[in-house]
């Protein structure tokens, strides 16, 4: 009898162990397999030849760093200096930076001996250490140089194009244009532009040195000429930011009010009609399947692109997870606490009232509060679809493929603005509902 | 003794009964106060959103049903292609729940890591445990879509860049729950291994892992759900997958509404489904477990 037991626990043992190898193995090599066959799905081999390192490259260079273009046109033999080459950030008539010297020759100091000269009659010298003097020649739509057949590789030329690539900074010649662009760290004209007669003066000077506006006191003329900024544009940025909180906010907190009350509509314990909590179940399951992606959509043709249509989007995707999770809630109250209420003769109204709030109040709060933080991050997202706030800056920077250090701006802020919001919602919950234990 | 409570006692009543009535009108003084800032602040929140939209909400309000209408007349008017064009886009469908799938696995690989190596108690390096939580958070912070589309100009389009991305921010927000979860294992399994001179992956692995498996699976899942319309999003804006498809088909407007009600059925119909297969096998992950 006990050996007959024995045998038969010890092969139950041996098939759990087993059931457990398998698995143990099984589940693993499951999800090798997926990664193969993903590697191939994706085309994860083609892959790199898809992939454009150089774009890499003047991401990962041009989000820290600015340069200036030095420009001749070749008709009419003007120069012009800009930063980024951009209309606003052009230096006005007569001012030039200070590598730059010579009226009738123009040399160009990019740094580290390398010298581009200007000459009369779209000639150019470009002097570069460890290497011949390159002269060239602007004629028509064609650019003759005295390069060598075998160039080396930072350097690529043909009769209408030359190409020059130095640590220091670049140099492209061709027949309407020569440009220089030197290379600089840090984010040009973040504070001021150039016709602001703010720039470049130090801070200290313009908080208690002399007045250097004599329409404007410094203080007020400095915050209104960076918050006008043309370049950087930080009155919109700022609007934007606000914008995709304001999306967050709206839509979060209008989904609690209309789930509410739906959510006791949806409560077995509130709710004793089978066809209307049904009803309600479905309708929240309808609204949460339909995804937010599609209500934008959808929105977005009743009420045009901007926020208010983020704001309902977040809004109705989010009434039905929350009618989901306060129904939840309110079947699990305590009867006991509603029961205390009654005795003392309350009517319905006040047994929800001072019975029912009061328990589910803190899950509620908390789950609305947890949702203001991810929805801020939806708010971005579905800012870029609709076309809204902080989100669309982002997309059009990205786009227009040059203003990288814009893009890593608004990277850096809509980073900072998710923390900030990660953090608020979280001082506020342990404000309102006490500190998680 | 007495005598001194017998005459102090209704004033005492009064006082209490005074300085409760005072309280409660304070409660309700800044229960009030608190209302009144957030209708205010919903109140002005909405005229400013109405304002910057391009459309205002109350003429749009009538207009909301006219799309879906003439979506869904369209496609009930071409109601025999609707098969075949569901067939058409199902490739589609497969792209975005793959790159939702794996996305979710690789974030769950490293959210384990991270929320392995940030848990007091069970760090191997103790004192880079708010290094990996810093990181951790830094990647729950990162929107998908910041990272999809720089990836998208530098890997150019496909779902690759939408896998990345969805799988950092997997990677965070899993490591954050994961946390909360390990940091309530019993530790004594743990010690025990640790005793019989276990490297840390094995205590870990045999240790750690068989407590918190039910909790990280069900996050898992949850997470699963919420990727899949986080993959159907990032395809919208050139990820690959339906969301791309879908922002084609609408691009052409009226005359191939019935490709865009075939999309939105496959959409609405996956999310439907995962939402209730994952649910149900939450439930029973987590059945029994106070939660």
């Amino acid at each position: 009898m006990t050996t007959i037991d024995l045998d038969a626990t010890k092969f139950e043992a041996e098939k759990l162990f087993q059931r457990k190898r398998l698995i143990g193995f099984g589940i693993p090599a499951v999800i090798a397999v997926y990664f193969v066959y993903i590697f191939f799905a994706f085309d994860l081999p083609g892959l790199a030849g898809r992939a454009n390192l150089e774009n890499a490259v003047t991401l990962a260079s041009d989000s820290w760093s600015h340069k200036v273009h030095v420009t001749r046109d070749n008709r009419s033999g003007d120069v012009t200096y800009a930063v980024e080459g951009e209309r606003k950030g052009t230096y006005p008539e007569g001012q030039r930076p200070d590598w730059v010297r010579g009226d009738e020759v123009i040399a160009i100091d990019l740094g580290g001996d390398i010298i581009v000269r200007y000459l009369p009659d779209n000639r150019t010298e470009i002097e570069i250490p460890g290497f011949q003097l390159i002269e060239a020649q602007a004629e028509g739509r064609t650019v003759t140089t005295n390069l060598p057949d075998d160039l080396p590789d930072w350097v690529s030329a043909s009769d209408r194009r030359v190409g020059i690539t130095t640590p220091e900074g670049r140099i492209t010649l061709t027949g309407a244009r020569t440009e220089v662009f030197n290379y600089f760290p840090g984010w040009e004209l973040f504070w001021f532009t150039l016709d602001s007669p703010y720039y470049g003066q130090s801070l200290a000077t313009i908080l208690f040195g002399d007045q250097i506006d004599p329409a404007r006191g410094n203080i007020t003329g400095a915050v209104s000429d960076w918050w006008n900024n043309a370049m950087w544009r930080h009155k919109d940025v700022a609007w934007a930011i606000g914008e995709t909180i304001l999306m967050a906010f709206l839509g979060t907190m209008g989904a609690a009010i209309i789930a509410l009350p739906l959510g006791f509509l949806a409560a077995k314990r509130f709710s004793p009609l089978m066809l209307v909590r049904a009803a309600t179940r479905r309708l929240f399951d309808f609204v949460r399947g339909v995804d937010a992606l599609i209500w934008t959509v959808v929105l977005a043709r009743a009420f045009g692109p901007g926020p208010l249509t983020g704001a309902l989007a977040i809004l109705i995707t989010d009434t039905g997870t929350f009618g989901k999770i306060f129904s939840e809630a309110l079947e699990n109250v305590d009867q006991k606490q509603i029961e205390g209420v009654a005795s003392t003769g309350a009517k319905p109204l006040q047994r929800y009232r001072f019975g029912v709030i009061p328990q589910i109040v803190p899950v509620l709060l908390a789950q609305i509060l947890y949702f203001l933080e991810s929805n801020t991050r939806s708010a971005t997202i579905i800012g870029a679809i609709t076309g809204g706030g902080i989100g669309l800056m982002l997309t059009q920077a990205i786009q227009t493929q040059k203003d990288w250090e814009e893009v890593a701006y608004y990277i850096s802020l809509i980073i900072a603005m998710v923390m900030f919001m990660d953090w608020f919602s979280g001082w506020l919950r342990g404000k309102l509902i006490g500190r998680k234990t | 003794m007495a005598d001194i409570s017998l005459s102090g006692a209704p004033h005492q009543v009064d006082g209490i009964q005074a300085s409760y009535m005072a309280q409660l009108q304070r409660r309700r003084l800044y229960g009030g106060l608190t209302l009144l800032i957030f209708v205010v602040l919903m109140v002005s929140g909405f005229n400013v959103a109405d304002d910057r939209n391009a459309g205002g909400f109350w003429e749009g309000l009538h207009q909301i049903g006219d799309y879906p209408a003439d979506v869904l007349s369209e496609a009930w008017e071409k109601r025999a292609d609707l098969p075949a064009l569901i067939a058409k886009y199902f490739p589609a469908l497969v792209e975005t729940i793959n790159i939702a799938a794996v996305s979710t696995l690789i974030g769950a690989i490293g959210g384990l890591f991270l929320s392995l190596l940030g848990t007091r108690g069970l760090a191997q390096w103790p004192r880079l445990i708010p290094l990996f939580r810093r990181i951790s958070d830094f990647m729950r912070a990162v929107p998908e879509i910041v990272i999809a589309l720089v990836l998208i100009f530098v890997l150019g389009g496909g779902p690759v860049p939408a896998m990345i991305a969805i799988a950092i921010h997997t990677a965070g927000a899993l490591a954050k729950m994961f946390s909360e979860v390990s940091e309530n294992t019993d530790l004594k399994a743990v010690e025990g291994l640790a005793s019989t001179g276990t490297t840390w992956s094995q205590r870990m692995l045999l240790g750690v892992l068989p407590q918190v498996a039910p909790n990280y699976v069900s996050y898992t899942l949850l997470r699963f759900e919420i990727n899949i319309r986080a993959s159907a999003i990032l395809g919208f804006v050139g990820a690959g997958g339906l969301g791309y498809e879908l922002r084609n088909a609408m691009a052409w407007g009226p005359g191939r509404f019935d490709e865009a009600a075939a999309i939105f059925i496959l959409l609405f119909g996956t999310i439907v489904f995962f939402d209730q297969v994952s649910s149900r096998y939450r439930n029973r992950l987590t059945e029994g477990q106070g939660q």
